[in-house]
């Protein structure tokens, strides 16, 4: 059972892959990719059970929180080019 | 101050389920030493107060959540049922939603729980309403009906 | 009765991977990036969802349900998140929405305010390849 829920979801992932792949605006990347990310947090877990190693859930929850923090910074320096914000003389990005 | 001791409580509780070590003393205080170190430093932040540790909402939410999650499975078959169909019925469509909570953090309660139900995104917050995009009119259809807000509405509480 | 608790939560775990793999078809087949997020919502809500309450049935009353219980609460609190910020960037950088029913007048509809009528469409939005 643990076997076909680990397929179905590295057959999603490929699913989502092709779609990063094939694009074909930029957001439609960082959507194949945040969902790419969820399907490895359920992939870890379900690893855990798989090879009875209980740990993985660990690694799972920190994934999960990780993947989060990653889209979000992904998209803040996809928009200003740097981590740190909008920067302060360029005012073009005052209504964003 | 009432809400650093209610997280300080839930992170030490969060320490003590996560560590999964009940018994040693030394252990135990090490991790009330980081809890308080997170407390002072959220406080620091300036994030300690009604809205970054709703306590009321979180006992209301009881009540909220289970209707919350009735909404997402029904909507989840209805959208599956449109990936599934051959022709892909969808008509997307665009329209602003007005809500009736007064605090930010009902608004985003009210526009996460629209982001939450599949068929319909919170795209932007404009200003008299949440601009949602759905992905058939039916969606917006529900959405003005307003039961959703209403019920938003009274899991934020007065103010 | 253990049976009982296999037969759910394998029913579960059955019902989240088609659910899964219902969201990962639906990304490809989808015409446009506002209504792919409607397919990726499906997989994060009841696929995530229905996998992990499976294997919380699997384990029982332990601190390891306990922590499977936080991933999910973890992800259904961060996903909406990330979908609005997505969408609500796309939106603001000018990508629109394809044969959309648009109810709010066209306020959103129509070319970017700063953008010049006669400005080629920024290359992020229609993927050309920008080496």
């Amino acid at each position: 059972m643990f076997i076909a829920a680990t397929l179905a979801i590295l057959a999603t992932m490929v699913l989502a892959l092709v779609r990063a792949f094939v694009g074909p605006s930029v957001y439609d990347r960082i959507l194949a990719v945040n969902a790419f990310g969820t399907k490895t947090v359920l992939l870890i877990a379900v690893l855990g059970y798989v090879t009875e190693r209980p740990d993985f859930i660990d690694v799972a929850l920190v994934y999960a929180l990780i993947n989060f923090v990653g889209t979000i910074a992904v998209m803040k320096f996809h928009k200003y080019s740097s981590l740190a914000g909008p920067p302060a003389d360029r005012d073009d990005f005052a209504d964003l | 101050m009432i809400h650093a001791v209610a997280l300080g409580g839930m992170l030490y509780v969060l320490w003590l389920l996560l560590s999964g070590y009940w018994t040693d003393g030394l252990l135990l205080s090490l991790g009330a030493v980081s809890t308080v170190l997170c407390v002072l430093t959220a406080r620091r932040m300036g994030i300690v107060d009604r809205e970054g540790v709703p306590i009321r909402q979180a006992i209301r939410a009881v009540t909220y959540w289970p209707w919350l999650a009735w909404q997402v499975i029904l909507s989840n078959i209805t959208v599956a049922k449109i990936i599934l169909n051959p022709k892909l019925p969808i008509s997307p469509t665009l329209a602003i939603v007005p809500y009736t909570q007064k605090t930010d953090l009902g608004q985003v309660i009210f526009a996460n729980s629209i982001t939450l139900t599949p068929g319909t995104i919170s795209v932007d917050m404009a200003l008299d309403g949440i601009l949602v995009h759905a992905l058939e009119g039916s969606g917006i259809d529900d959405l003005m009906e307003g039961e959703m807000d209403r019920r938003v509405t009274a899991f934020e509480g007065e103010r | 009765m253990e049976l009982i608790v296999d037969l759910i939560s394998w029913a579960c775990i059955l019902t989240g991977g088609t659910f899964l793999l219902t969201g990962g078809i639906g990304i490809l087949r989808m015409p446009d990036f506002y209504t792919r997020i409607h397919a990726a919502s499906l997989m994060d809500t009841m696929g995530a969802g229905m996998i992990l309450v499976g294997l919380i049935f699997q384990t029982g009353f332990t601190l390891g349900s306990v922590k499977l219980l936080l991933v999910l609460l973890f992800l259904i609190l961060t996903g909406p998140v990330s979908t609005h910020a997505l969408a609500g960037a796309a939106l603001t950088a000018g990508l629109r929405p394809k044969n959309t029913d648009d109810r709010t007048g066209g306020t959103f509809m129509g070319p970017m305010t700063h953008v010049a009528e006669n400005d080629p469409p920024h290359p992020d939005l229609i993927g050309e390849d920008h080496r």
